[in-house]
């Protein structure tokens, strides 16, 4: 949308670009490193906001640092100041911010108010009180606000070399903070009444959380803005979490997703001075977000999708090679005969075998010839090839020692196990199967513990 | 167990309990808003026994366990471990919460859990070393998982994830344990399980408070039980108090499953 | 103090903002999905900039459904992002909100070369202007009666939202308290929330240009959550938000007349300070409210313990 703006593409070349993302010039590098410490803090401490189910509390927080915000340069502008000291302007920012989250807190243990409602009036009401003392702020004589706006939406560009070392010593800090208290963090996220029931002070560790969570937010209010810096707690955490179960390396990608934002985000702002370099943080992330989402390696929706579809075919499939098989026993003119000859078997009886459809049959017919587990098969019969055949014995076996092995160790009556088999036995690793066959002594195909022969459906 | 419904005495705040019961309870009441859920609770636990706390739905049992480990606010009353304040005994109490009670989708593994049984010991800004997670390993290996130590959480079956919480409580050695409904939804083997372990710490002389909704499995797992509904209706040697006079009296009309229960009962005990 | 006419439009046009706000908003709280008010109207943005870029007025209708179109999507997509990559509702209505929002900065800046649209205008609103952009709603009737247009759509939208509850109020009643049981008597839990979104996000977009898109908040949830505490009725709750919006409305923009010229102070917000003046009866009903309230809770622990002590119980007598 931006690239149709035509100052913008005047001003916009390949060279330019190339110099702000590999930090070539001393400004940029400034900016861009700054914003890209602050995406690790805020990815790092997001995790744990994620986790504990509060993120939205950064919404809450950061809302509620106007007012603080406001009248440290009140106070800086009554002392004779420009108001322009940032140190006193985030402290403020952060005191009510924390003010602010931890009435949510209270307001949740101590009346009916609960945690949603709660983030919604310190929200609405301490941005009101905020936008009431900055209408006052703007009209007093011989003051200039404009820096404070900058705070709402972010503008990096506006800040200051001071500014950058202060932002940048406070992230790496919140970081080293974060991981110092992986443990604490991690423990009150998941079971707080066990964290308290080991003695740890679970409210002060959760204001400790909301601490950390303030000091990013007004780290990043100049930067992002403080609408923003929301984003920049909540996206990094899901995204991370989408590719990892595991909360280390969650917290480590978390991080570095954050970090990949500020520094891809701040540079194209650097870019485009013109527009608010939060928004673009932002955008760059969400699109990492969206990418997580689709692709992700451990929850992503395509993956997930696929291990279901990969697990709906395999037990297709096995239930196929089952029925052949249990087919092939009851065709042997020694029923007691456990060793069955692979020969075509009617299709009538495989189809009978099972609820299926003769669609679904032939489904799954024509995937396990591509499979080459089928020798050949029409209309009328079908008969397993020799590795299909082998398979089969293999599967039907599994499928008996589960049931032999749930009669015989879990007290399950005997009429319940096939059901209860068809679930397990599609997850059985070979190691498990050969310690079936140690505790049960059993080397051949055992028969079946229950009659084979159904009810064939007309 | 002893009960006093005595009003104390003026000098010694409960001359009657005895010094150092595992835990011993005094005049609890627990309220949500106005309502209130537990009253009056008047308990001492013996040593070493596996105690189960039973009483219908909504009767306070899991009330009571949390307000015995300081988890909800009291209106009233006085909790002592080993004789001395609940406060300064934490490291002898374990605790094996309902298994609901948190989200198992969180990004840890069985033996990330198990460790968090030995924070406690470990302190402030410390990092978990390889001691600890050897003796969390240990743990999984007594509730028999130890091979899934490194399974994400939300992959263990329902009775696996209940024994990562057991192993999380063996893993804080503690010598009195309150499990709030362990048997929950459990699989046979799982419960096999669990009764050996509740057998094995018994043995080595701990106490096991345990909350359980099966009547059925009373008098078979337990050595004493206390009957609860808002009250406590009876406590004691399950042999003399676990009887059909004091089921009816706790579970009241609500229970039609009363007669089959005081049946099992009967065959149990004869 | 000079109260002209054009205060008293503003009062009206902030009571009719608070009237139908107060009608989705106690739903939001009962649901415990208050956030989500703040997720639409944060969200709202992008919409209500596109459709300054596209059709150049701030006047049209094209705009309106526009933005309460992205303020539906964005609870439509938080819904999508919540089951299908199973992430908590919290967040993923911030990803939403905050990328939407995101975008409708770009599209501001974007815009501020073509329409006179002030960012600040969309975030806290011009409550004070809202008087001077008339329109002659029975021109039809060859009536010339000026209203200000925000009465005009505001005034509208309470009705709508008015309808809406008499015609739903038992299924609204009943999915709010337990949707599962609301499924089984077949009202659609699902239908009913979009529903309730529909009414968030189209009475967000009518009452953004009096309060601005982040006061409008103020007007859905404070009320909502004050009448929480003060009663225990849906129908008391919703005559109690309404009129909790309807004090905030009137005494805010009060101060903001009267503060200037007592303490010398410089003009201030009006939508600043409805969300101050709702915040201020929040605080009182926390401490005041006779059975949810400090006060009441601190008068009721009595009670109880002397409730006990007159009736022993022991543990025989059952």
């Amino acid at each position: 949308m931006f690239f149709g703006d035509p100052i913008l593409l005047a001003t916009f070349s390949w060279e330019i670009f190339r110099e702000v993302l590999f930090l070539q010039e001393y400004n940029t590098r400034t900016v861009v490193t700054s914003t890209s410490l602050l995406g690790i803090s805020a990815g790092m401490v997001g995790s744990f906001l994620l986790l504990r189910k509060r993120s939205l509390m950064g919404d809450a927080l950061s809302h509620a640092c106007l007012p603080g915000l406001v009248i440290a340069f009140l106070v800086l502008v009554l002392f004779g100041g420009t108001g322009r000291n940032l140190p006193i302007l985030l402290l403020g920012a952060g005191a009510t911010g924390l003010f602010g989250s931890a009435m949510v807190l209270w307001l949740r243990n101590h009346t009916r108010i609960k945690d949603d409602a709660g983030m919604g009036i310190v929200l609405s009401v301490f941005f009101g009180a905020g936008v009431v003392l900055l209408n006052i702020a703007q009209k007093m004589p011989g003051t200039r606000t404009a820096g404070l706006e900058s705070f709402i939406y972010g503008q990096a560009a506006a800040m200051m070399r001071a500014d950058f070392i202060l932002l940048s010593v406070l992230a790496v800090a919140i970081t080293l903070w974060c991981l110092a208290l992986k443990k604490e963090f991690t423990l009150l996220c998941f079971d707080e009444n066990f964290a308290r029931s080991l003695g740890w002070p679970v409210q002060r560790l959760d204001l400790f959380l909301l601490l950390l969570i303030a000091a990013v937010t007004v780290v990043g209010m100049q930067a992002v803005g403080l609408i923003l810096i929301i984003a920049f707690l909540i996206i990094p955490a899901a995204a991370a979490r989408f590719w990892t179960d595991n909360l280390g390396r969650m917290l480590f990608l978390s991080a570095f997703i954050g970090g990949i934002s500020g520094w891809v985000g701040a540079s194209l702002s650097s870019l485009l001075p013109r527009l608010p370099a939060g928004a673009i943080v932002v955008l760059v992330a969400s699109s990492i977000f969206i990418f997580s989402l689709l692709f992700g390696s451990a929850r992503g929706i395509v993956r997930r999708n696929l291990d279901q579809l990969r697990l709906r075919r395999k037990i297709g499939r096995q239930h196929l090679l089952r029925a052949v098989y249990e087919t092939l026993e009851q065709m042997s003119p020694t029923p007691d005969d456990p060793f069955p000859r692979n020969r075509p078997v009617p299709l009538e009886r495989i189809v009978a075998q099972r609820s299926w459809t003769r669609q679904d049959v032939r489904k799954l017919l024509r995937r396990a010839e591509r499979e080459d587990h089928l020798h050949e098969w029409n209309e009328r019969e079908l008969s397993l090839s020799e590795s299909g055949f082998g398979e089969a014995s293999r599967i039907t076996r599994n499928h008996r020692l589960w049931e032999i092995f749930m009669i015989t160790h879990a007290d399950i009556a005997p009429s319940h196990v096939d059901r209860d088999a068809d679930s397990v036995e599609h997850l059985l690793s070979p190691e498990m199967v050969r310690e079936l066959e140690e505790k049960l002594g059993l080397q051949n195909i055992p028969a079946s513990p229950h009659p084979l022969t159904r009810e064939v459906h007309p | 167990m002893t009960k006093t419904n005595l009003p104390p005495a003026e000098d010694d705040p409960h001359p009657e309990h005895s010094r150092d019961a595992p835990l011993s309870i005094h005049d609890l009441t627990v309220a949500y808003h106005r309502k209130p859920v537990i009253w009056d609770i008047d308990l001492d636990l013996p040593e070493g026994k596996l105690i189960a706390v039973v009483g219908p739905n909504g009767a306070g049992k899991s009330t009571l366990l949390k307000a015995c480990l300081d988890l909800i606010p009291r209106v009233s009353g006085d909790i002592r471990v080993y004789g001395k304040p609940y406060r300064q005994q934490r490291s002898l109490i374990g605790y094996v919460p309902q298994r609901e009670s948190v989200d198992w989708d969180f990004p840890v593994s069985a033996l990330e859990v198990v460790t968090m049984g030995v924070y406690g010991s470990i302190g402030w800004f410390r990092p978990v070393l390889r001691k600890h997670r050897a003796k969390a390993q240990e743990a999984l290996e007594k509730v028999g998982i130890g091979h899934l130590a490194g399974r994400q959480i939300s992959q263990l079956s329902g009775g696996q994830q209940q024994r990562v919480f057991l192993a999380r409580a063996l893993a804080q050695e503690a010598q009195l344990y309150f499990m709030d409904e362990p048997f929950a939804a459990v699989d046979a083997a799982t419960e096999r399980a669990i009764v050996a372990l509740l057998r094995e710490l018994q043995q080595q002389g701990k106490t096991c408070l345990v909350v359980h909704h099966d009547l059925a499995t009373v008098a078979r797992y337990f050595d004493h039980v206390i009957l609860l509904n808002m009250r406590v209706v009876a406590a004691g040697p399950t042999a003399e108090v676990f009887h059909n006079e004091n089921l009816q009296k706790t579970y009241g009309g609500k229970m039609p499953l009363l007669e089959e229960a005081g049946q099992a009962l009967r065959q149990n005990l004869s | 103090m000079t109260w002209y006419t054009m205060d008293t439009w503003i009062v009206v046009v902030g009571a009719l903002a608070g009237i139908a706000c107060a009608i989705p908003g106690c739903f939001l709280v009962l649901r415990q999905m208050s956030m989500m008010g703040d997720a639409i109207s944060h969200a709202v943005l992008p919409g209500l900039a596109l459709a300054f870029l596209i059709t150049g007025s701030r006047a049209s209708v094209t705009m309106f459904i526009g933005a309460a179109l992205i303020g539906l999507l964005t609870a439509v997509f938080t819904q999508w992002i919540s089951s299908w990559g199973k992430v908590e509702r919290g967040a993923s209505m911030g990803i939403v909100f905050t990328t939407l929002f995101a975008v409708g900065l770009l599209l501001i800046v974007q815009a501020a070369h073509h329409v006179e649209l002030d960012p600040g205008c969309v975030l806290y609103g011009a409550l004070e202007l809202t008087p001077l952009d008339t329109v002659t709603p029975l021109f039809w009737l060859g009536l010339g009666w000026e209203t200000p247009r925000a009465f005009v759509v505001l005034g509208i939208i309470t009705l709508v939202n008015l309808a809406l509850l008499l015609l739903f109020y038992k299924e609204f009643k009943i999915s709010s308290f337990d949707p599962n049981l609301a499924t089984t008597l077949g009202i659609n839990a699902q239908k009913m929330h979009y529903l309730l979104m529909s009414m968030v996000a189209v009475t967000t977009v009518a009452a953004f240009e009096a309060v601005g898109s982040i006061l409008v908040i103020a007007l859905l949830i404070v009320p909502a959550a004050t009448a929480y505490l003060l009663t225990d009725r849906l129908s008391t709750m919703l005559l109690l938000g309404g009129g909790f919006g309807v004090l905030a409305a009137a005494m805010g923009h009060f101060l903001a007349v009267w503060l200037p010229e007592v303490h010398g102070l410089p003009d201030v917000s009006s939508a600043g300070l409805v969300a101050v003046t709702s915040g201020i009866f929040f605080a009182a009903a926390v401490l005041l409210a006779p059975r949810y309230g400090m006060l009441g809770k601190f008068l009721n622990r009595r009670p109880l313990k002397k409730h006990k002590a007159a009736t022993p119980l022991s543990p025989e007598k059952t």
